[in-house]
């Protein structure tokens, strides 16, 4: 399960945030928001200095491409948890590793 | 006789001054104490009630306690500070846009190619469809919008 995260940062503050927060997963740049619109999660004039940002969403895609589970919260102070998430990963049955081909 | 200082205005007020503060720098951390603020609201409580407490001895006994001037204006000042508060938790960070054509349940999750950190270029579709040598396919992936770090 690969993590992804994806915002309008240009990939240098991308690469500084997750450096100073010690992540390891993936950081994506859509600063021209052609993702974010893609995906209708556009928050106008919502950052610090006016300029759109994304409204937090979580999605849970499976290895066909499809989605199945999607977190839209009712405030920006709300995000999913960790722990919500891998329950939600256990319940579809998506950690199991898939059987080796032949 | 020498009239007291009314403490109770004092430390009421420096109470909603730490719930703010503590709210910012500890309690936003935690998802916890964040998705509904519950420590925050306790601890601005605990100042308004402890401002009253002052205001109504001040009121009771002016020539025993000071604070009739203080007191108000610490009380009008807390009160702001509270609703300040409550308008930017329970009522901006709300105004969210309806994102009614974001991709639901069961539709295919829209491709895309963007730059990562280092400015290698990702492809949704690529990376679900490749595996890892040897290991197990790839499961999925777990998009996460979020609004940048600023």
């Amino acid at each position: 399960m690969r993590v992804i995260g994806i915002s309008n940062d240009p990939p240098g503050t991308s690469r500084e945030h997750r450096r100073k927060q010690g992540y390891t997963f993936t950081l994506l740049s859509d600063p021209s928001y052609e993702v974010i619109r893609l995906y209708d999660l556009a928050h106008e004039k919502a950052g610090p200095a006016g300029e759109d940002v994304a409204r937090p969403a979580e999605f849970l895609i499976d290895s066909t491409g499809t989605v199945r589970w999607v977190n839209l919260t009712e405030s920006y102070a709300v995000r999913a948890r960790p722990e919500q998430v891998l329950q939600v990963i256990d319940e579809l049955g998506l950690g199991r590793p898939a059987a080796a081909s032949p | 006789m020498k009239r007291r200082w009314n403490i109770s205005i004092w430390i009421g007020f420096l109470l909603i001054l730490t719930a703010f503060v503590t709210y910012v720098t500890v309690f936003i951390r935690f998802p916890i104490t964040r998705d509904f603020p519950w420590a925050t609201l306790l601890i601005f409580g605990a100042g308004l009630a402890l401002i009253l407490r002052g205001l109504m001895r001040a009121s009771r006994a002016p020539q025993l306690y000071r604070g009739r001037i203080a007191g108000p204006i610490l009380m009008a000042l807390g009160a702001a500070l509270f609703l300040l508060f409550g308008y930017g938790i329970f009522y901006a960070a709300r105004q969210l846009p309806a994102s009614a054509r974001a991709p639901q349940v069961g539709q295919k999750a829209p491709d895309f190619t963007l730059p990562d950190q280092d400015g290698v270029p990702v492809s949704l579709s690529k990376l679900l469809a490749s595996g890892e040598t040897g290991a197990a396919r790839i499961n999925g992936a777990l998009l996460i919008f979020y609004r940048g770090y600023w």
